[in-house]
């Protein structure tokens, strides 16, 4: 297992968040994590990503207990975060977006040229062939091209895993789909992947496995292939689905 | 700069440089950088274009205006306001403002005075000093804006009149201080032999083409999107062009009485300029700090993310641009031989923050270049310039230069409007 949580845990002043959370990922799969508005998947993902500490359990790398204590830690063991907003400066063009704060440099002045390259070569390897200039200032993408250079940002620095959280919000139908297709290359080229999201038919449309919390607790983890919407919606709603989810001795007894 | 990628293909085909193949890479180029243009992206197009128009405007109502004499005073009248405004645009970049750069100036340009004429202490001194408390007000501003999160525009308004106070008490309530030191006065007032001037051109020109010719190699060994060699070429010849124009005029006699005291040669106060654009376009464009600062001005939350040292790059850009000022004030400082409680004060400030918002530099942060404020320094000078010379009151060249400045930033602010309306999806 690429990544392993057990036991996970994380309060905030005296409110549990995330409980006795398990989940694995492996590497060339993609995770959906699922959950009603407040469920805890943010946080999650912080906490796998160095942002926030945590309260108890424990976060395995390859096998590894490991203390991720900020985003340069999680980055030294390839996992990389893209978040939904606020990722990108405008004003910078792809390649100085992908390249921000970790820039190549020759000697002590920027190595440009080697940087766009290194860009171009990343997104052609993800058969990226919408962002046709590369020296295009990001405000001046769509959405979908916007969120595939955020992508890319991510996979850039031989990332094993990449944590997205609602990708794909902003976007319409056929952005998403660009976006929904990167996603599945990533997995296919043995990265790992998490995806969090709040549809449905996108999450069935690339995921290998589903994981629905509940109220900070991880109510099910799902095979795609054997499962129903109606389930997941049920796992979302309730944390419990026929014999699936949360027995009834824990379910509803958080306060 | 980017060119389209069809202008690419015809410049890497086998056999390109047959003229339909360059000619067509060079219309491409064109036409690719007039999309910019049209997108928002205007740069240094108004400037440019305000540069022409005032030179046609002033050179036909008053003829005076073009004579080499006056090209020479207008670097002189201009050159402070530069270098406060070359100051200014790092600080507009990272989406802050300086209010207290004028009087910064002044502060600095005081304490060299008083190191100098009063202490009697050696001119290497005097100016470290100056610079050196520029480097602290820098200092002391950009902290209290980032590390108590006062915002600058109130930080610097507050300094700006603390500043113009200690001027005042520096000066001894409002006497002046005469400059006598011929090194410092020799900063705005000395010109160049004949031919240091041509050396320097020389040197200029080689070392910028060879930049220019370098950078098009290696993106076309890289195979990366280049711009056609014919427009590297042409940037090179054009600047050269101007630059040796420039220098040739400089060159004749402008003085009026030539048999009673000779006057030729570039400015000194050109070369000063020429090295701070160098130095600070290099730091703007080709360092990793200056690329931080687009960044925290474009989104300063996502250069948190990319682990960016966001403070420290916002307080350095107080600093350089308090620096600045105070380089600002040793050239006001030795154009007039003399420090009194007005220098940095009066226009000074509001013409440098519109040099920097006339030449491309954006108030909402994220955007500006030193050239901007080159150009824009170039701009308010001449107007000030041309309007002297016909004679207008200063209170028509300050609503003139006011009305400038409100067209430049609602410029900016349409321009930005219009990079979303048509960029954006
Ligand atoms: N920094 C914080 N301090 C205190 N409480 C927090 C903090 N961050 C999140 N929470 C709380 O933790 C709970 C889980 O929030 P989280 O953002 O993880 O939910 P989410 O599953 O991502 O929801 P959404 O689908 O709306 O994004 C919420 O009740 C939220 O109020
Ligand atoms: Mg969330």
């Amino acid at each position: 297992m690429l990544l392993e949580l057990t036991g996970l845990s994380k309060r905030f002043g005296p409110v549990e968040v995330l409980s006795d959370v398990d989940l694995a990922i492996d590497a060339g799969e993609v995770c959906a994590l699922v959950g009603d508005n407040g469920a805890g998947k943010s946080t999650l993902v912080k906490c796998v990503a160095g942002i926030h500490g945590i309260d108890g359990g424990a976060i395995t790398v390859d096998g590894e207990a490991r203390h991720i204590t900020g985003p340069r830690d999680a980055a030294a063991l390839g996992i990389e975060v893209v978040y939904q907003d606020l990722a990108l400066c405008d004003n910078l063009d792809v390649v100085e977006n992908l390249f921000l704060g970790r820039e190549k440099m020759r000697g002590m002045m920027l190595d440009d040229d080697a940087m766009e390259q290194l860009a171009a070569e990343t997104l052609s390897s993800l058969a990226v062939r919408t962002i046709r200039n590369l020296r295009q200032p990001v405000a001046s993408l769509s959405g979908g091209q916007r969120q595939t250079v955020a992508i890319a940002k991510a996979v850039l620095w031989n990332s094993r895993l990449v944590i997205l959280d609602e990708p794909t919000a902003a976007l319409g139908v056929a952005q998403t789909r660009q976006v929904l297709e990167l996603i599945r290359r990533l997995a296919d080229q043995g990265l790992a992947v998490l995806y969090i999201s709040h549809n449905l038919n996108d999450v069935f449309a690339v995921a290998d496995r589903i994981a629905a919390l509940y109220l900070g607790r991880m109510a099910a983890v799902l095979d795609a292939a054997d499962a129903t919407q109606s389930q997941v919606v049920e796992l979302i709603t309730s944390g419990r689905s026929g014999t699936l989810g949360l027995g009834a001795d824990t379910n509803g007894a958080r306060t | 700069m980017s060119t389209t990628a069809q202008a690419n293909d015809a410049e890497t085909r086998p056999g390109a440089g047959t003229e339909p193949g360059a000619v067509r890479a060079v219309a491409d180029h064109v036409r690719g950088y007039w999309a910019e243009v049209r997108s928002g992206e205007v740069g240094a197009l108004p400037a440019v274009a305000g540069i022409i128009a005032l030179c046609v405007f002033f050179g036909i109502s008053q003829p005076v205006f073009l004579s080499v004499g006056n090209l020479a005073n207008l670097f002189g009248q201009g050159a402070a306001v530069a270098c406060i405004a070359m100051g200014l645009v790092f600080v507009l970049v990272i989406g802050e403002i300086d209010l207290s750069a004028g009087f910064a100036s002044g502060v600095c340009a005081a304490i060299m005075a008083v190191i100098l004429t009063d202490w009697g202490m050696p001119w290497p001194l005097a100016i470290a000093a100056a610079i050196a408390t520029g480097v602290v007000i820098g200092l002391l501003l950009g902290t209290l804006v980032v590390k108590l999160g006062i915002p600058s525009f109130v930080v610097t308004l507050a300094a700006f009149l603390a500043f113009q106070g200690i001027v005042l008490m520096i000066l001894e309530e409002g006497s002046n201080i005469t400059i006598h030191n011929e090194t410092v006065k020799a900063v705005a007032g000395g010109n160049l032999e004949r031919w240091q001037g041509w050396t320097l051109l020389v040197l200029t020109i080689a070392a910028y083409a060879a930049l220019q010719l370098n950078r098009w190699r290696r993106r076309v060994a890289r195979s990366l999107v280049h711009e056609p060699l014919a427009v590297v070429v042409a940037r090179v010849a054009s600047l050269g062009a101007l630059l040796t124009a420039t220098v040739f005029l400089l060159n004749l006699e402008r003085s009026a009485n030539p048999q009673i005291i000779s006057l030729t040669g570039v400015p000194v106060v050109i070369v000063l300029l020429g090295v701070l654009f160098a130095v600070w376009t290099f730091v703007l464009h080709r360092t990793r700090f200056g690329r931080h600062l687009y960044a925290v001005g474009g989104n300063r939350e996502a250069a948190v993310r990319a682990g960016v040292n966001v403070d420290r790059v916002r307080i350095a850009a107080f600093v350089i641009c308090s620096g600045m000022a105070a380089i600002g004030g040793i050239v006001a400082a030795s154009r007039a031989a003399s420090v009194d409680p007005n220098t940095g004060g009066s226009n000074v400030l509001l013409l440098s923050v519109g040099a920097a918002v006339i030449g491309g530099a954006s108030l909402f942060g994220g955007k500006g270049t030193v050239r901007a404020a080159l150009l824009g320094g170039a701009v308010v000078a001449i107007i000030n310039n041309g309007m002297g010379l016909m004679g207008l009151s200063a209170g028509v060249r300050f609503g003139v230069t006011g009305a400038v400045l409100l067209l430049a930033a609602g410029v900016d602010a349409m321009s930005r409007g219009r990079g979303k309306l048509f960029g954006r999806h």
